[in-house]
């Protein structure tokens, strides 16, 4: 594998019984980097975190084939305490909804100091004081106070901060945000996803940011990856990506948003639906809602391009 | 021609702690017939409850809301049922308000039923008229809800809601549920049926982008209040109120050239006990001392730089000296 790659993920198949969710999904990041999974739901993105953290429910779910390397070590090759000690303290991740990751029955004080104690030597004192600066360090305002409050008596943006302060605890080198604004309000949304880019920047944290809003991606991503039906049908720099999409996915989803669109017009649309697993498409998974479709598309499945610009398109926009 | 006149609408909650929750705060605009008006905010701003007030689905506690002249407050239950047949709801979860258990064409039906529209045989052949209007088949009728797609449901749910041809429509978050594809769908189906149908809509909704597709007009909500209403497009270029800026400034565009983005200090207020002035003032980069202390009322004013006049509640734009409309824009 490359050098310069924190996470390199290769090849990767998880199933749902006999339904693959994941079909050969190849990614990877450098330090320091914010890499946005974009797709509708059911495309993957969740189970591709979760995998990640070895966290995918087996079973029912499996995973059958591929490799995920972290610094150059195999994440589904490690044993289970080796997983444990990986967890929290070298890839931290944060969910959608901050209440139910949160456990309701601890202050927030304890839940913070858990992850320190869990992978570091230090005293419950020492823990404690670092709470103090983790808050303050994610924009608490009197930090000292809010470790004695209850999840419940915070706000939902206070609560993300929470848990982005417990999942940063022990320094990790690479947070996965799976939706970590879509519960919260654009304005507050603002606020966390500018916490994270400064992250990003002072500490050479690697975000993997997985998200269905394009405008998020645009704003914030270096590069971006978008999944369809289990598979990365584009992914490339992000600039490049929304200057030029290959992918007629792609290009449809960014025109069908209202923001890229005359006021009151009629807004271009992607017929019909995505299918779900089961009844997944057997060659391109896009072809019977694409509108540049070709006769092979329905036969042949395309293949993900080289990179740094990759497309899996038979037919891609010139 | 007005259709909606709605005055000074309060309504508060009880919170498990036993202070109030104010979820809307002397509420008053106007909605003429035809027009689309985009009620924006973020969760827990109240544009919810305004939404089901003006049905009457939710008591206020004070306010009045006269639709086509007639006051809603004060009706009996029997006009209050003639009054429905003119003003629908759809809602954000098109999983939890489609009864699992019936068929679509019940679904459809039932509003038909209850106000007893036609006969039997009249009612079947409307309803596959009006499946085929929201782009379903008519052997849907004979399917359950759980057969569909999220967007598919909410067909359905649109299908319903015009059953009775309303003059009046509230559309709670109804797109925002479905995911990016489906989305467009949704709202071109909703635009064309209200343009087709001259329906009045009011179009409750945190996303900017798509509020501002469909909606002539929008009012800006926080805290209970109608913080600035006018023209979208005005609001959109020109926002006064500096919560209205933020908003706009935080919606994450694909073009590069949006301005200078607003990342908000401070901490939401708990809107339980809101501080005594404007309730924004604990966020508001450009507060001032007047802010912590009186409450702005939502007034036409005058922007000193340009002269152009608004209608927000703000203290840094000067109220217009001349008689006011009251909050109604």
């Amino acid at each position: 594998m490359p050098f310069d790659s924190l996470l390199h993920i290769d090849r990767l198949r998880v199933q749902l019984g006999p339904t693959p969710l994941l079909r050969d999904v190849s990614l990877r990041m450098a330090a320091g980097e914010m890499l946005g999974l974009v797709g509708e739901s059911g495309c993957g993105k969740s189970v591709t975190a979760l995998s990640i953290m070895r966290l995918v429910a087996e079973p029912p779910m499996r995973t059958t084939g591929g490799h995920i390397y972290y610094a150059g070590r195999d994440l589904l090759a490690l044993s289970e305490p080796d997983l444990v000690a990986t967890r929290g303290r070298d890839i931290g991740m944060i969910f959608q909804e901050p209440m139910t990751s949160l456990n309701p029955a601890f202050r927030v004080g304890s839940q913070i100091a858990e992850a320190l104690l869990l992978h570091t030597d230090i005293s419950r004192r020492e823990a404690d004081r670092q709470a103090v600066d983790l808050l303050a360090s994610v924009g608490i305002p009197a930090p000292e106070s809010a470790l004695r409050r209850y999840p419940h008596q915070l706000s939902g943006g206070q609560r993300q901060r929470v848990m982005i302060a417990i999942a940063l605890a022990c320094r990790p080198k690479l947070l996965i945000a799976d939706e970590p604004t879509t519960a919260l309000d654009v304005t507050v949304q603002a606020q966390i996803l500018e916490l994270l880019d400064t992250l990003r920047r002072e500490h050479g944290l690697a975000v993997l940011l997985i998200t269905h809003d394009l405008g998020v991606v645009r704003q914030y991503c270096d590069r971006v990856a978008v999944m369809y039906c289990g598979e990365i049908v584009e992914e490339g720099s992000a600039d490049v990506v929304f200057a030029t999409p290959r992918h007629r996915y792609t290009r449809a989803l960014m025109d069908t948003i209202p923001a890229a669109n005359t006021p009151g017009c009629r807004l271009p649309a992607i017929p019909g639906s995505v299918p779900p697993p089961a009844s997944r498409p057997p060659a391109c998974a896009f072809e019977p809602r694409c509108t540049a479709s070709l006769e092979r598309c329905a036969i042949e499945p395309p293949a993900l391009g080289q990179e740094p610009h990759r497309v899996r398109c038979w037919n891609p926009v010139p | 021609m007005t259709l909606l006149q709605v005055r000074g609408l309060c309504k508060h909650y009880a919170a498990e702690d036993g202070s109030r929750v104010q979820a809307l705060s002397d509420v008053s605009f106007d909605i003429e017939r035809g027009e689309v008006l985009g009620v924006v905010g973020e969760s827990g701003c109240g544009k919810s409850t305004l939404g089901r007030t003006l049905l009457r689905l939710v008591e206020p506690d004070a306010g009045s809301v006269l639709f086509d002249g007639v006051p809603i407050e004060t009706m009996r239950s029997r006009d209050l049922k003639a009054l429905r047949r003119d003003m629908q709801i759809i809602f954000q979860d098109p999983f939890g308000s489609l009864n699992p258990r019936h068929t679509v064409g019940r679904i459809v039906r039932e509003p038909l039923d209850v106000h007893r529209v036609g006969s039997r045989p009249e009612r079947r052949r409307h309803v596959a008229r009006l499946l085929d209007r929201v782009g379903l088949p008519s052997s849907a009728a004979a399917s359950m809800p759980h057969e569909f797609s999220g967007g598919q449901r909410q067909r359905i749910a649109i299908a319903r809601a015009l059953a009775l041809e309303p003059r009046f429509l509230v559309a709670d978050e109804a797109v925002s549920a479905l995911d990016v594809s489906i989305q467009s769908q949704i709202i071109n189906l909703l635009t064309e049926l209200q343009q087709a149908l001259s329906i009045t809509l009011l179009f409750i909704g945190h996303d900017l982008s798509v509020v501002r597709h469909i909606s002539n007009r929008m009012a800006v909500m926080y805290m209970g209040r109608i913080v600035e209403t006018g023209a979208t497009e005005s609001i959109m270029t020109r926002p006064c109120h500096p919560y209205t800026q933020a908003l706009i400034s935080a919606i994450p565009r694909l073009d590069e050239s949006s301005g200078e983005r607003i990342v908000l200090a401070g901490e939401v207020p708990d809107p339980a006990h809101l501080p005594p002035g404007c309730a924004f003032c604990s966020r508001c980069p450009q507060a001032m001392p007047v802010c912590r202390i009186e409450q702005p009322l939502l007034t036409e004013r005058r922007i000193e730089a340009t002269g152009s006049a608004v209608t927000a509640a703000c203290h840094l734009h000067p109220a217009n000296e001349a008689p006011l409309r009251r909050a109604a824009t």
